[in-house]
């Protein structure tokens, strides 16, 4: 059993869920809202295609929900429109 | 089916589908002959480019004809916008091309020198902005320290060219013209009119007009016209929604009003696949990187190809066929900046029956006695 957060709220999940599996089973459909318009946007295809899953990973934004792995302690929030990136070289993520 | 046409379009991307819109909103009884889904469209792989920088060097016709064109756009970018019921995102903000290095920077000085003294003014004005000047006009932009300065073409732009369709084919719809997508010609008959053989049944037009694209030189044949236009692969990639990051688009990299930043380009001979490949994408992105290095943490959402028409010399091929009148040819590479003048100038042109001034000056008989093969 796995403890993350999400906004704040603590998420049961099972070791090897993806994080969108997490909160789909908890009934959380919205991760994000969308850059034009403030729509809310969850987990849909589920295989890394659709980038409809993204939400704020420990810090880092846009992050495909459906392709990371629960882990404890883990801090995820809802993605607010479009992530600013990173200034500075390009490099990992 | 009985009805004769006025006009038959045989194609619908950007260039079809512009002057099917302007003989239709002028008010000729037209039909609209569409490939299908899977057809080999370059209209689906356009970079959106509204663009006169570095067009028509060795021909002075072509670089008026766009100028002209960028003259129409404004008012065309509003019908545009009014047919499909949302603004086709038309931004008149000015168009960059990057210069990477010192000497390329030196490179672009001189032929911007060569070009002012060459065209009498007929050219596009283009200025030079050195690295400071670039940095002035995008505040924010973080721009790649190999980056030594941009020329600047004033006029140029950007629009979102799936709008730019959807307003095209909306717009020929409103004014009475038929859309028939999944159709393939096979034969074309000229006798009162045309008759097209489309397989399943016969499409009767007084007027037709071959803007296939890639599917060109065959069509155009059928008609009694040599055009060489042969496919050139162009890969697109896009990144997630970003926040504001390039106010004005380069040449290869612009961003979307929505936010998505979108990398090109390449020029592949010799494929008839509208595939992607690692390594050109890799090229772009590393190029895209070089220009603004935080993109290198931006993702990639999704990546395409697709075939454009090329002819021999690059520039437009406009003709009426000499022995079968009332049969038209029109191909070029830049339908998203010539749409317009396309649909206001060269549409009314057909319609009275006779290519003029500059558009008669990009007859494919330029190209006759040159051994030219299609791809």
């Amino acid at each position: 059993m796995i403890i993350f957060l999400f906004e704040g709220r603590e998420i049961r999940a099972r070791e090897d869920d993806s994080i969108a599996a997490a909160l789909l089973a908890e009934g959380i459909f919205a991760t994000r809202t969308t850059a034009v318009g403030d729509a809310p946007r969850g987990p849909f295809c589920m295989m890394g295609a659709c980038f409809d899953c993204l939400a704020e990973v420990d810090g880092v934004g846009g992050v495909q929900t459906c392709l990371v792995r629960v882990r404890s302690g883990m801090r995820v929030s809802a993605q607010q429109g479009a992530r600013a990136l990173p200034p500075g070289d390009s490099g990992a993520a | 089916m009985s009805e004769i046409f006025d006009v038959a379009v045989i194609g619908g991307g950007m260039v079809g589908g512009a002057i099917a819109y302007g003989c239709a909103s002028r008010g000729a009884r037209c039909v609209l002959l569409d490939g299908a889904d899977a057809s080999l469209r370059a209209a689906r792989g356009n970079f959106g480019l509204v663009w006169s920088q570095g067009k028509g060097k060795e021909m002075p016709a072509y670089a008026v004809w766009t100028r002209l064109s960028l003259e129409h756009w404004p008012a065309f970018a509003e019908a545009m916008g009014s047919a499909a019921g949302q603004p086709i995102g038309y931004r008149r903000v000015g168009g960059l091309d990057f210069c990477v290095g010192e000497q390329e920077f030196a490179e672009r000085r001189n032929e911007l020198n060569r070009l002012h003294n060459l065209d009498g003014g007929r050219g596009p004005p283009l200025r030079l902005l050195d690295r400071r000047e670039a940095e002035e006009l995008l505040p924010g932009t973080p721009l790649g320290p190999t980056i030594t300065g941009a020329s600047l073409a004033p006029d140029d732009g950007h629009v979102n060219p799936l709008l730019l369709l959807r307003g095209l084919h909306a717009g020929f719809r409103r004014a009475g013209g038929v859309h028939r997508p999944g159709v393939e010609v096979r034969g074309i008959e000229a006798g009162d009119g045309f008759a097209i053989d489309t397989g399943g049944e016969t499409v009767r037009a007084r007027k037709i007009v071959v803007a296939a694209g890639v599917g060109t030189r065959r069509l155009a044949a059928m008609i009694g016209l040599d055009v060489p236009v042969r496919p050139v692969r162009g890969q697109n990639m896009v990144t997630e929604r970003l926040p504001p990051l390039l106010p004005l688009p380069a040449s290869a990299l612009r961003q979307t009003e929505e936010g998505v930043v979108q990398i090109g380009v390449t020029n592949e001979e010799g494929t008839w696949e509208p595939a992607t490949t690692v390594e050109a994408l890799a090229r772009m992105a590393a190029r895209a990187v070089t220009v603004l290095p935080p993109l290198g943490r931006a993702r990639i959402v999704r990546a395409w190809g697709a075939l454009r028409p090329m002819t021999p010399d690059g520039y437009p091929c406009y003709a009426q066929s000499a022995t079968h009148p009332g049969a038209f040819v029109a191909v070029c590479h830049s339908g998203v900046t010539l749409s317009a003048v396309h649909a206001n100038v060269l549409a009314p042109m057909i319609l009275a029956g006779s290519l003029l001034g500059d558009v008669s000056e990009m007859h494919p008989s330029r190209f006759a006695g040159e051994n030219v093969h299609a791809a």
